[in-house]
């Protein structure tokens, strides 16, 4: 399992969005995006999974260009790069089994689609993985009725559905306040370490990342200009990603989950509810 | 509790830009008088005959055949019966041009809506489609089929449907430019088909304000139905047309198709106007609820 960034660059306008980024990731690992809004985490995620298309370079997965891909191989291979959005991107009005069963979607005709047709052992495996996520009671719920900690967890049950070799999580935790943040990377990274998956996550902050990440890399307008382990990154690496404004860089470096410190009973009593 | 004056200059200004808008109305009111008034003249110089000699015919008309009908009101109820089945299928003519119709303005809407479109460079395509769909008199189209295939029903169908479909297609396509785009990307990440994302991400989204729209247009085509039996397109239609051409000895018939025409039309407005709130109250109610 190897990923490989060959010169990759993205342009809208007349300004580059992602400038050049080469750049490898081999094996299971958890590894952290992170940098400020507009530094390129987000066009980059979504390159991976081509919702949107490179203005040059390649990406390459076990030696197979993705971005030259369309039609089926395309949809084949999206099947098995699952993506996690900040707004969870969940069908709202159907339910959350549902939700979770269109992981599948990829992979099926257009018939069963037509008359919503799931095989018993489908909605079992459905069921079995929001089980694993804590949220086996809310399956018959309309997605819509769910907290948004809830929601980004099916968001991530949909994801597994397609059993895919890639996780990549676009700013999961952004819409969320710290205590579901904390539930939602607490499970990306089990599901990370358990099953040996790839999971790619933008964050925000350098805490995040510190707690969470096997390596992290850093962009700042378009390029990388971090690309280490977490317990390299100082305050000098912060400077760079973030830029020389200190009190924003202080402001990366303890929000989110940072605040929340190392209370695991209010993660138990989070993931109870 | 004092009043503060103004500055005496705003209010200047203020009854300045009163007094102007006052004057602009009357112009405007002058104008549409003397429009309405050289309109009328012309067309009733026009006219063959003239308005006001023709008028008091306006009301004897209908009192010569509501007369006739009363005199023979005991066969009404079965002229009633008779006249039935030609209701039916002039309901049949509106329910099943309504639904081929509606099937394909679902295909058009979806594929002239930014964001949704398949072939988005072709939007401009369906959309002028769809204009000529919606142009086109439905009377225009039936009377050309009806020339080309011969009397009977499926011409009026076709026309209709094909109204239906520029019709439909553009207020379901104006419904679906409101859809919220995030299911749908979330679907074509995990590497679903076009049809697939449209199925299960936005059809759920905008299905009670179409089948609200749908119901709408079913009403209407009750209508156009009815009126293309007229050139010829069978129902109730063409049974109102021969009654009225026969004239005097027939004007039973005529009250009879009336008051079918009127009973169906009042009773399905009535019904659709009662489903059509629901299914938009309730989709609002729901939405309101995230």
């Amino acid at each position: 399992m190897r990923l490989e960034f060959r010169h990759v660059s993205k342009v809208f306008g007349s300004k580059a969005a992602v400038d050049n980024v080469s750049l490898s990731i081999e094996g299971a690992g958890f590894i952290g995006v992170i940098g400020r809004s507009g530094a390129g985490k987000s066009t980059l995620l979504r390159m991976i999974n081509r919702l949107g298309d490179a203005s040059s370079g390649q990406i390459l997965f076990d030696d197979a260009d993705i971005l030259a891909l369309s039609g089926r191989d395309k949809r084949d291979w999206q099947a098995r790069c699952a993506m996690v959005f900040q707004q969870f991107n969940l069908v709202p009005r159907m339910d959350v089994a549902s939700n979770v069963l269109h992981g599948l979607l990829g992979r099926r005709s257009t018939l069963s689609t037509l008359f919503n047709l799931w095989s018993e052992a489908d909605i079992r495996r459905a069921l079995g993985i929001l089980d694993r996520l804590g949220i086996a009671e809310q399956a018959a719920k309309r997605a819509e009725a769910l907290s948004g900690g809830q929601q980004q967890r099916v968001a991530i049950a949909r994801a597994l559905m397609q059993d895919p070799a890639i996780i990549l999580a676009d700013e999961p935790i952004a819409s969320l306040d710290p205590m579901n943040a904390q539930v939602v990377m607490d499970a990306l990274k089990r599901i990370q370490v358990e099953d040996g998956r790839m999971v790619i996550a933008n964050l925000h902050t350098l805490d995040t990342a510190r707690r969470y990440c096997d390596r992290v890399i850093g962009m700042r307008d378009g390029r990388v200009v971090f690309d280490g382990r977490p317990d390299q990154l100082t305050t000098g690496v912060a400077r760079d990603i973030y830029g020389a404004d200190a009190s924003f860089s202080e402001a990366a470096t303890s929000t989110e989950i940072g605040a929340l410190g190392d209370d695991q009973e209010y993660a138990a009593a989070m993931l109870g509810d | 509790m004092t009043d503060i004056a103004p500055p005496s200059a705003t209010a200047e200004d203020y009854l300045a830009q009163t007094r102007r808008k006052r004057l602009y109305g009357a112009i405007l009111l002058a104008i549409f008088v003397a429009m309405m008034a050289s309109g009328f003249r012309l067309a009733d110089a026009r006219n063959a005959g003239g308005f006001f000699e023709g008028l008091h015919r306006f009301f004897d008309f209908p009192a010569e055949i509501f007369s006739e009908a009363i005199a023979k009101w005991q066969n009404i109820p079965g002229l009633l019966w008779r006249y039935l089945p030609s209701l039916i299928e002039t309901l049949n003519i509106a329910a099943v041009s309504t639904l081929i119709g509606g099937i394909a303005a679902i295909v058009l809407a979806l594929l002239s809506t930014r964001g949704l479109s398949l072939w988005p460079r072709a939007i401009p395509v369906f959309r002028r489609a769809m204009d000529v769909m919606r142009a086109l008199p439905e009377i225009v189209v039936a009377l050309v089929l009806i020339f080309l295939l011969g009397v009977g029903p499926v011409p009026a169908m076709a026309a209709i449907a094909l109204h239906t479909m520029g019709a439909l297609g553009k207020l379901f396509s104006e419904v679906a430019e409101n859809a919220d785009l995030k299911p749908v990307e979330g679907l074509g990440s995990t590497g679903a088909s076009w049809f697939q994302q449209m199925w299960v991400g936005v059809l759920p989204q905008v299905a009670p304000n179409w089948s609200s729209y749908a119901l709408l247009r079913f009403e209407i085509n009750i209508r156009a139905s009815a009126i293309l039996g007229f050139v010829g397109a069978g129902g109730i239609g063409y049974d109102l047309k021969t009654a009225l051409q026969w004239g005097q000895g027939r004007y039973d018939a005529v009250v009879a198709i009336f008051a079918l025409l009127f009973a169906t039309i009042i009773l399905v407005d009535h019904f659709s106007d009662r489903a059509r709130a629901r299914l938009v109250r309730g989709a609002t109610a729901k939405e309101g609820r995230i």
